[in-house]
């Protein structure tokens, strides 16, 4: 018997270790680590909340992992994408960190 | 039971990100992260949604975090230096997370009435409740997602490959 | 009927330690069975002088790789080092978890014949599978050796190729099981013995020879394990490994083995049923448990000697053709399995 504002609160302390992850760290493959933390607090929310539903409204309600399946797709695209072009700028720049690539000049 | 198990896995979650958060080299963050997912993975399974935990375990432990150590690997990434970017990010970073933290963790609290409480093994999401939903109502966002996964895929291998 | 707690903990307690030490057994004894057949095939005898036939090889190379010393090279990032023989081991074992081994006995409701009984067991074979990858690209990174990080890379990328062809290939009998639990699909190859197996009355022969060919890439076996290969990448990712750390990857390539003996016969050659139907299928409670767990073990042991049995007959593939075969031939015949599959069950339903 866990209230579910604890889920809740749980999804609030991952995301906003995330958003100071995603400000404090300055490797750029860390950076985007803490953006799949964000998601994934926001993925717990969804559950927790997909829970409270069916529970208000007396029958099964999946909506909200739906979207958790959907938002693990975008995801795992975004992963790819985002990383080759880690890559893609790596190759260019030689570094990783996020300070020496906030010039579009060379 | 439940309680003892929730407990565990948040603490363990929390302690993951915070070392995501701590650690100097990239690929202790990356380990830290694979942590946090499979301890969402089984807070998944908590409240309900096997085809989730096991979906979480399979796609983001298994294979988005293969990626990331991958690029890890690959570019061997070194443990982060202190550039003058830094100091501001940390004068501006902490306060404003925990200033979210605090309005999210105010905003859940004070309601906790309103959202009730969690028994475990009701209510349990099987796969063919999810895949009814997801292959009849939602089948146009269903197809339109692998259309997605395709470009990326093609995204993923035009950016990445070398210039001739 | 309700399942109180305490009993069920310690009732699982006893079933880990149970089918650990028997895994683990079977483990060495897998690797005697591999050098005497792989002996026999090469029309030599593989171990016969320590014991009747060879028999206490595997204790004394037990004892061997223990008393070895154990090198710490200076370079090496230690905690990954450590780490990742403890993730293949771990996930090696984990997987003999939700494979059940025999019918459906219960004591006071709990099961008796399997560790852990979901609703979800298919999916998480999967999840383990994905998960190992983690013990090759740690190991070969954190060596400190070009070797070992081209064998790692190389390795990791194998695996998770083929595990795409794997995943597509059980597709079709999830479609026809309608569940991913694993009783159900043991329950619905059981109506007619050897002719409702999955392989012969489910149709799913294609889907079979893919899942072989993927199980033999993930596990590194031959014909596809170019990365452990001594005379190409002076043993890849496992180069800087000895004595205890090195027989944790070795009992974790075998364990593998032996899941996926385990899973292949739960999932096409109908796991713990007769072949013969009702004959010789058990009529008490005894009997059935008995019987069920004395097919299951045969079926098992058919596929260990199908995998030694390809090791010591094909050539192994070059990296480049590994991968072709992977991606360009599997994937797509997986993926043709699985339309025909929908296909052919969507035609025999009545619409819903």
């Amino acid at each position: 018997m866990v209230p579910i504002a604890y889920y809740l609160v749980l999804s609030a302390v991952l995301f906003s270790i995330g958003v100071a992850a995603f400000l404090i760290k300055r490797n750029i493959i860390t950076v985007f680590m803490a953006i799949e933390l964000m998601l994934n607090a926001v993925n717990l929310a969804f559950i927790a909340f997909s829970r409270q539903w069916s529970q208000t409204t007396g029958h099964l309600q999946v909506n909200g992992q739906i979207f958790v399946f959907f938002v693990m797709v975008v995801a795992a695209a975004e992963t790819a994408v985002g990383l080759a072009i880690v890559i893609a700028v790596f190759r260019a720049r030689s570094t990783l960190n996020v300070d020496s690539i906030d010039l579009m000049k060379l | 039971m439940h309680l003892a198990l929730f407990t565990i896995f948040a603490v363990l979650c929390v302690a993951g990100a915070l070392n995501l958060l701590l650690q100097r080299h990239p690929i202790n963050s990356a380990l830290s992260l694979i942590v946090v997912m499979t301890s969402l993975a089984v807070l998944y399974l908590l409240l309900g949604a096997e085809f989730l935990a096991a979906a979480q375990v399979i796609v983001y432990s298994g294979a988005i975090m293969v990626l990331f150590t991958f690029v890890i690997m690959l570019l061997n990434a070194g443990k982060e230096e202190r550039t003058h970017g830094s100091k501001l990010a940390y004068i501006a970073g902490f306060p404003g997370a925990a200033a979210l933290l605090g309005l999210l963790a105010f905003i859940f609290i004070s309601h906790r009435g309103d959202y009730g409480q969690a028994r475990l093994g009701e209510y349990l999401a099987t796969t063919s409740d999810l895949s009814r939903v997801l292959f009849r109502d939602l089948l146009l966002p269903f197809e339109v997602t692998s259309v997605l996964i395709l470009i990326a895929i093609l995204g993923a291998v035009a950016l990445a490959r070398k210039e001739h | 009927m309700e399942i109180h707690l305490i009993p069920f903990l310690l009732v699982s307690l006893a079933k880990v330690i149970v089918v650990v030490v028997i895994f683990l057994m079977s483990v060495a004894y897998t690797v005697l069975l591999e050098r005497k057949l792989v002996g026999r095939i090469q029309n030599r005898w593989g171990p016969s002088r320590v014991g009747p036939f060879g028999l206490l090889q595997p204790m004394v190379d037990g004892a061997k790789l223990f008393l070895k010393e154990d090198l710490m090279p200076e370079a090496v990032y230690r905690p990954l080092y450590i780490l990742a023989p403890i993730i293949a081991l771990i996930c090696s074992l984990m997987s003999i978890s939700v494979v059940p081994f025999g019918a459906d006995v219960r004591w006071h409701g709990i099961q008796l014949f399997q560790i852990s009984d979901n609703n979800i067991g298919l999916l998480i074979l999967l999840g383990i599978t994905s998960v190992g990858v983690y013990g090759i690209a740690l190991s070969g990174w954190s060596s400190n050796n070009k070797y070992s990080l081209l064998g790692a890379l190389r390795a990791s990328a194998q695996v998770i190729s083929y595990e795409l062809a794997l995943g597509l290939s059980l597709v079709g009998i999830v479609v026809r099981t309608g569940s991913l639990r694993l009783r159900d699909i043991v329950g619905v190859q059981a109506t007619h013995g050897l002719l409702s197996w999955n392989f012969f009355g489910g149709f799913q022969f294609v889907a079979f020879f893919i899942y072989l060919m993927a199980a033999y890439a993930e596990t590194n076996r031959s014909p596809f394990d170019l990365p452990e290969a001594e005379s190409e990448l002076t043993a890849g990712y496992h180069t800087e490994y000895s004595s205890m750390k090195f027989a944790m990857f070795f009992m974790s390539e075998y364990g593998n083995m032996i899941t996926v003996g385990c899973v292949a016969t739960l999932l096409f050659f109908g796991g713990w049923t007769s072949p013969f139907g009702h004959f010789l299928a058990g009529s008490g409670p005894v009997s059935t448990a008995v019987l069920s767990i004395f097919w299951f073990v045969i079926k098992v042991f058919f596929f260990l000697f199908l995998y030694i049995w390809v090791r010591g007959t094909l050539p192994r593939f070059r990296y480049d053709q590994l991968m072709g075969f992977g991606w360009k031939f599997l994937v797509p015949v997986a993926v043709a399995n699985i339309v025909v599959t929908s296909f052919c069950i969507g035609l025999r339903l009545p619409a819903q």
